[in-house]
């Protein structure tokens, strides 16, 4: 047994036995002395996903509000808002849910409110209902002519410009601005009503936009081009913005 | 030559053989064959419709609330940016963080297209974050959402260098790396995400991607899909419906 | 919360360019993370001189071998220290032993320290020094004699046969150390060659760009100790020594510049979609340090130099003049490559992944990030060393009278 260590040298022998008291302790610690909660990952994540589900919710959901509320819920489910959760404007409301009497949700009555959404800004997809706080019925609460839970404007807006605000902007610098909306587009009535799904029509001719720019044309003051010659295979706004026609 | 053993064995072979491709065919055989075909669990995934979102905030701050979001500008499990094409030049990109200015707003310069885009934690199928994590404190659950740990978390802060999209952070409280879960305490409870519930245009969907009829299925029938950065192979869960090529 | 933090950011914002992500604006890994691979790269570069010596028989350079071991040493102690220092809970650091993550190359951190440390380094600096303390002890008295015994393990053996033994240990040690060595500074560039989401750190040849400035660093600072210490200690530098050292630095400086210089050309060439921010971080955020501070100062200049000593003979004739020329640009190249770190590091966190905008870095001055303590980080391993030159000294001729040093 002694014969393979009296041929190494004995500094090898210490070196050996210093290495091995230390990588045996290290293993004795690491396997006897630390829990496996400590040396697991898969204790460790199951743990974790056990307290991650443990953590309280603060927003209630919009189900849970219909238990109580369904005059206001079958009422929103009519308008435009009914997509909207409750909490969306009424805030988290699980405390409410829990104790109905003693939280109670708050109701933004503020000018300030609305126009989070309902802004005028140009990154807005076209036909989102916008309006300019500052020109629209200024220091007049929202709720004193839209009833939240059902949105409607009072009267079925007249103006395009209600929800085409962008287009509308463009149009007022533009050449274009003398035209009523209607000389170009018609709009089916249903189009106030369900705005994404009938659209208005764009003029399908060239001879449409001819009325006015074609070389024959008895119209005053407009640019005048050879219909037969200009463009044939597209119609006119394909490369032409009407809303802001070039000035050349 | 057909002995009356080796015509036995031929005969059950034969047999099981059959059996076998019947049972696999039509489902009969008992449940340890079929062990491997069982359906799956849930896999969540998330939908963002781009030309939806109408960059009101709501999201960023019900996701604070409900998650323990520090409320300084320099945390975020989601947030929503806003792309500005102008005619010439670069795009540019902010970050909406409490919501839009109640004013209405004009561009100083003539714009392309506009629009906002809502961001939050990708879930990745193959995660840098978890790939580079030295403690194993940040994990992919099995039902696809990357959660971290934090009690072991030893705020090295590897992950949020690793992460492409900067959807991690460190949580100045904890000192531990913090991201977006998927809402997973709301998951489990059978609720939506909080911003997926307070979005008021349903510009964010959750669903699970494994079952035939879930919101999820409906937007990837419905829609063109992107995802952020595919060129890392990152394979994100969250996937962008219409989003511009800007969009980085 | 931390209203001192939240400060700190909120200062920052003004100097935000372009767009960033909201969460980008905190540069996570600062000042102590430039220092850990300043220093990592200090004791791979350190061993691989003194491997020259036992490896390749360079015996010029023999004077700096136990130097090159004590100084790897000292570093490789404080390597650590600036690692766990920055972590967001220092006291949990000890999670990277008990649940490593195969993948994750920091985790492989712990056991390439601890197998350098102790297979390498320790066991090799052991070797060099049983027979010596074997003999020291039996000089000595005092608190030195049991220093030096426990140190030596209780070894008595000073036979030829042990002692021929010892050499060949140590020869076997040095040609495990050399890619120990490499493995050591690699992998610290593979941390931040492997991450793909950073164009500016995700590059094949991160590593091997480490290596060499590892190399560099290592190499440049043993022989500016050595041109300090031996002369302090009473002693006439061995100018053969340091040609042939400054010999070796000038190659590992041109191997190291060109492999800088081909990762540039490349990014050039290909120009992906990062090339534009990129270019904007190098000309706003790090000119000063990386065109002047690391490849001006770094290594155009100290090359420049080494090259003339090289080239006109009235350098070659003159020790004063080449000392001095040589000290300079030890220091210089010093200061390329903490700056090299610096703008790895820390111009690699100061772009946005959108690769939109840049945001800045704010260096502190007091506090665990701050100046101050890096400073400390620093200085500590050449206090190390100090206590380890007193104990282990590194020339015989000195060895007699340790008192005296």
């Amino acid at each position: 047994m002694k014969k393979p260590f009296q041929k190494l040298p004995e500094s090898v022998v210490r070196l050996v036995t210093v290495f091995a008291v230390f990588i045996v302790g290290t293993i004795v610690v690491v396997k006897f002395a630390i829990p496996p909660r400590f040396k697991d990952t898969k204790i460790q994540w199951a743990d974790t996903i056990k307290q991650e589900t443990a953590k309280p919710v603060q927003y209630a959901g919009a189900v849970a509000c219909a238990d109580c509320h369904e005059e206001v819920v079958a009422q929103k489910r009519k308008g435009y808002h009914r997509d909207l959760s409750c909490e969306t404007c009424h805030g988290p409301a699980k405390a409410h849910t829990d104790d109905p009497d003693k939280v109670k949700p708050p109701a933004p009555r503020d000018r300030k409110f609305c126009p989070v959404c309902h802004t005028f800004n140009p990154s807005r997809p076209r036909g989102y209902p916008m309006i300019n706080p500052v020109a629209h019925n200024p220091m007049k609460p929202c709720f004193t002519c839209h009833e939240p839970h059902d949105p409607k404007p009072p009267t079925v807006p007249r103006e395009c410009s209600a929800c085409h605000g962008e287009i509308a902007r463009t149009l007022s610098v533009s050449h274009h601005v003398q035209l009523k909306c209607t000389s170009c587009h018609t709009v089916p009535a249903q189009h106030r009503v369900s705005p994404r799904v009938i659209r208005p029509s764009k003029p399908t001719s060239r001879d449409f936009c001819g009325k006015c720019h074609a070389k024959d044309s008895t119209f005053k003051g407009s640019p005048k081009i050879d219909l037969a010659s200009h463009g044939e295979k597209y119609v006119c706004w394909q490369c032409h913005y009407p809303h802001l026609p070039e000035v050349e | 030559m057909m002995d009356r053993r080796s015509f036995l064995k031929k005969l059950f072979s034969s047999l099981a053989l059959s059996g076998g491709v019947l049972g696999g065919f039509f489902r009969i055989l008992p449940a340890w064959g079929q062990a491997k075909e069982e359906p799956a669990g849930k896999l969540w995934g998330f939908g963002v419709s781009v030309d939806k979102c109408i960059g009101c905030a709501r999201c960023v701050v019900a996701c604070k609330s409900e998650n323990n979001v520090p409320k300084e500008p320099f945390f975020y499990r989601t947030w929503v940016e806003r792309y500005m094409i102008p005619k010439e030049g670069e795009a540019e990109v902010t970050n909406i963080h409490t919501g839009l200015a109640p004013e209405a707003e004009v561009p100083s310069k003539p714009i392309f297209r506009s629009f906002f885009v809502p961001k939050l934690c990708n879930q990745c199928a193959h995660p840098p974050c978890v790939q580079v994590c030295p403690v194993g404190a940040t994990f992919s659950t099995e039902d696809g959402v990357v959660l971290v740990n934090d009690r072991t978390c030893i705020g090295c802060r590897y992950c949020i260098q690793a992460c492409p999209y900067g959807a991690r952070y460190l949580h100045p409280a904890t000192h531990t790396a913090d991201k977006c879960t998927f809402c997973y305490h709301r998951l489990h409870r059978g609720l939506l995400p909080a911003c997926v519930e307070v979005c008021p245009t349903q510009a964010r969907v959750i669903g699970d991607l494994h079952s035939a009829a879930s919101p999820m299925t409906r937007f990837k029938r419905m829609n063109k899909i992107f995802v952020l950065k595919p060129n890392l192979n990152t394979e994100p869960k969250v996937l962008y419906a219409n989003i511009d090529g800007e969009v980085r | 919360m931390n209203p001192a933090m939240v400060e700190k950011l909120r200062e920052l914002l003004p100097q935000v360019t372009g767009y960033i992500y909201p969460n980008e604006i905190e540069v996570h890994w600062g000042l102590l993370i430039v220092v850990y691979p300043y220093i990592t790269g200090i004791v791979a570069g350190a061993f691989i001189l003194a491997s020259l010596v036992k490896v390749f028989n360079v015996k010029e350079v023999q004077p700096l071998y136990r130097l090159a071991l004590l100084t790897a040493l000292a570093f490789l102690l404080v390597a650590p220290l600036s690692l766990v220092s920055h972590l967001g809970h220092p006291f949990r650091a000890y999670e990277i032993f008990l649940t490593p993550q195969t993948s994750s190359a920091m985790a492989m951190f712990g056991f390439v320290y601890a197998w350098y440390l102790m297979v390498v380094l320790l066991v090799e600096i052991w070797f060099d020094y049983r027979k010596d303390m074997i003999v020291w002890s039996q000089e000595e008295t005092g608190v030195m004699k049991h220093v030096h015994r426990v140190l030596s393990l209780f070894s008595k053996d000073t036979s030829e046969e042990a002692l021929r033994f010892d050499n060949r240990a140590l020869k076997v040690i040095t040609i495990i150390g050399i890619p120990s060595a490499f493995l050591l500074h690699g992998y610290v560039g593979f941390i931040f060659g492997s991450i793909k989401a950073n164009p500016w750190w995700s590059s094949v040849l991160m590593p091997i760009v480490f290596l060499f400035s590892a190399i560099v660093s290592g190499i440049a600072l043993v022989i500016l100790l050595y041109m300090i210490i031996y002369p302090m200690m009473g002693g006439k530098i061995d100018m053969k020594c340091v040609d042939k050292g400054m010999s070796f630095l000038f190659y590992a400086v041109i191997v190291d510049f060109s492999l800088e210089f081909v990762d540039f050309i490349h990014r050039i060439y290909q120009s992906e979609e990062e090339i534009k921010i990129l270019g904007e971080l190098v000309m706003n955020k790090i000119f000063f340090s990386l065109a002047i501070v690391q490849v001006l100062m770094g290594m155009l200049f100290p090359l420049g130099i080494l090259s003339a000593i090289k080239i006109f003979r009235r350098f070659r004739e003159s020790e004063e003049l080449r000392k001095l020329l040589y000290f300079v640009s030890l220091i210089l190249i010093q200061g390329g490559i903490f700056a090299t770190r610096w703008n790895v590091v820390i111009g690699g966190q100061m772009f946005s992944k959108s690769f939109r905008g840049l945001t800045t870095y704010k260096m502190e001055f007091g506090g665990i990030e701050g100046l101050l303590y890096a400073l400390g980080l620093l200085a500590l391993p050449l206090v190390i060393l100090a206590v380890l030159l007193k104990i282990l000294p590194a020339w015989k001729e000195f060895a007699k009278n340790p008192q005296e040093t």
